[in-house]
């Protein structure tokens, strides 16, 4: 079972990688977005740095839904989605893989990334560091909530559009958390409850999201 | 029991339900219509002002019964979903499609209502509250049901994963009210305190109830019409359609 | 009768009670009417339907 996950993921990371332009789509996307709010708000560092957290963390929210689309898409159009639901392996092991995979492509970038634009916002060494945690925590159940509108849009005209529809309105507990954790270590009371809630959600997410991918993905290719 | 069971199922074919809807649909329509009636009047007549927010308050006559609706109804369609994907009955996903836009209504009444009672109360048409943010969110919730269900084409398909959608928001409503609420209280810029009449008048809780009741009678009234709508779309193509519309025509 | 118009006079609320009764009793009475037609538009597309099939044979 171990051995199918390890091998979806180096698979989907090594296609990954022959389309670095996928990848960097993603990133560039997100340092635009982010970029654009001083320009739109003002330069005052003090206003910058109050909103700092949000932006960021709305800028990883819709720079990870980008690619959301495509999670599924290729292997649904080659055939391949097709063998993944015949496999021995049960599903949601896939679907788990499926989804680290994608995490260690558009998540994970966006996560080492981070740090540079918060400098761009002026924050302090430590509420960078928190930032780098709660997206660390945060942007997996991003991926793991985001695999269920995938599934469920898989192969619809309007998916792209329709992901977001469906998966941002869920994104907001992380959205809350994730921001709330920078905010209260600018503040000075300390992020640790805030993280500790993201990992809570981030293990909920890992149980149950799966299956509801799953069971999605069951219904778009019958 | 075993035949009561069958009983049950026996309307879980479109076929069948289709006249049982037809016939509840009116029934509930005049239902609505005096409950509605009577506490249109109560509300305005018989509810004494209130001497902190003066005639304002009447506005929580429907504020109140259209939150409570809109929320219910969500519970209700995931109900349906839940027996949709059990017992693979097609009667129940078109049961939380025909429950979504009313329901989808309500939110939007609810928020709207809510925003006009809090300028005069509280001087602003909207704040971040706690359930104000959530039951925006509950709206979004139902648009983007609507909005899968409908770009699915193949209708089966559309079912389960309109189904499979509900069940996933309705075990995130919890997670995510909560989460709002802890943001809210750490945002101090918001405290309000919704509920500022703890005593509240008998006859204003009557008035509220009977309005809630005719919002029911309402949903129940508008949901069969709806459902006889998708039932006859869906089943364009049977011969008991057929029959039954050529008979009219 | 003045009595009436006096106790519906909602006094300085009277924008925000009629404007919340107002879009509610609008949506309420809108919902109805478009699930009427809905339904009018269907069963006349059935109905031709039929015509159609009825001529053929």
């Amino acid at each position: 079972m171990l051995e199918a996950l390890f091998w979806i993921v180096r698979r989907d990371v090594t296609i990954a990688l022959r389309r670095r332009t996928d990848v960097f789509t993603t990133l560039i996307f997100f340092l635009i977005v982010v970029s654009l709010f001083p320009l739109g708000i003002g330069p005052e560092l003090d206003t910058l740095r109050l909103i700092a957290p949000g932006v960021v963390w709305v800028g990883a929210l819709l720079a990870s839904m980008l690619a959301l689309e495509q999670l599924f898409l290729a292997d649904h159009r080659d055939g391949t989605l097709e063998q993944m639901l015949l496999a021995p392996q049960p599903l949601p092991v896939l679907v788990i893989s499926k989804v680290i995979a994608h995490w260690l492509i558009t998540g994970l970038p966006l996560v080492i990334m981070a740090p540079v634009l918060g400098l761009q916002y002026d924050l302090s060494a430590e509420a960078l560091t928190v930032m780098v945690g709660s997206l660390l925590l945060g942007t997996p159940t991003l991926s793991l909530l985001g695999a269920i509108g995938a599934a469920l849009t898989l192969g619809l005209r309007s998916g792209g559009v329709l992901v977001a529809l469906l998966v941002l309105p869920l994104y907001i507990p992380v959205l809350i958390f994730g921001a709330g954790a920078v905010e209260a270590t600018t503040s000075g009371l300390g992020g640790g409850a805030h993280l500790s809630m993201l990992g809570a959600i981030l293990l909920a997410a890992l149980l149950g999201t799966p299956l509801a991918t799953a069971a999605a993905l069951r219904v778009a290719s019958e | 029991m075993q035949n009561r069971l069958i009983n049950w199922f026996k309307f879980s074919s479109p076929a069948t339900f289709y006249p049982l809807a037809g016939r509840l649909a009116p029934i509930f329509r005049v239902l609505a219509i005096v409950l509605i009636g009577i506490g249109l009047y109560m509300s305005f007549f018989v509810a004494p002002v209130d001497y902190k927010q003066g005639d304002g308050y009447r506005i929580i006559f429907i504020h109140v019964p259209a939150s409570w609706m809109s929320m219910f109804i969500y519970l209700v369609m995931a109900g349906w979903s839940a027996i949709g994907l059990i017992f693979n009955t097609r009667l129940s996903a078109m049961m939380a499609q025909a429950l979504a836009p009313t329901g989808a209504m309500f939110a939007f009444v609810s928020l709207w209502t809510g925003s006009f009672w809090g300028k005069p109360m509280w001087g602003t048409w909207w704040v971040w509250d706690a359930r104000i943010t959530s039951e925006l969110i509950l709206l979004f919730l139902y648009l983007g049901y609507m909005a899968l269900v409908g770009a699915t084409d193949d209708r089966r398909r559309a079912d389960r994963a309109g189904a499979i959608l509900l069940l996933v928001g309705v075990v995130n409503v919890p997670i995510i009210y909560f989460s709002v609420k802890w943001w809210n209280t750490l945002h101090q810029g918001a405290t309000i305190r919704m509920n500022g009449q703890t005593s509240m008048d008998e006859t204003m809780l009557l008035t509220m109830l009977i309005m809630a009741l005719g919002f029911w009678a309402y949903s129940i009234a508008a949901a069969m019409v709806r459902i006889r709508a998708i039932i006859l779309e869906r089943e364009a193509g049977a011969i008991w359609v057929r029959e039954l519309i050529g008979e009219r025509a | 009768m003045s009595s009436i118009l006096e106790k519906l006079n909602m006094g300085k609320y009277a924008l925000y009670v009629w404007g919340s009764f107002g879009v509610t009793a609008a949506c309420m009475i809108l919902e109805p009417l478009l699930l009427r037609s809905r339904t009018a538009r269907i069963r006349h597309q059935i109905a031709r339907l039929n015509r159609l099939e009825t001529n053929k044979r």
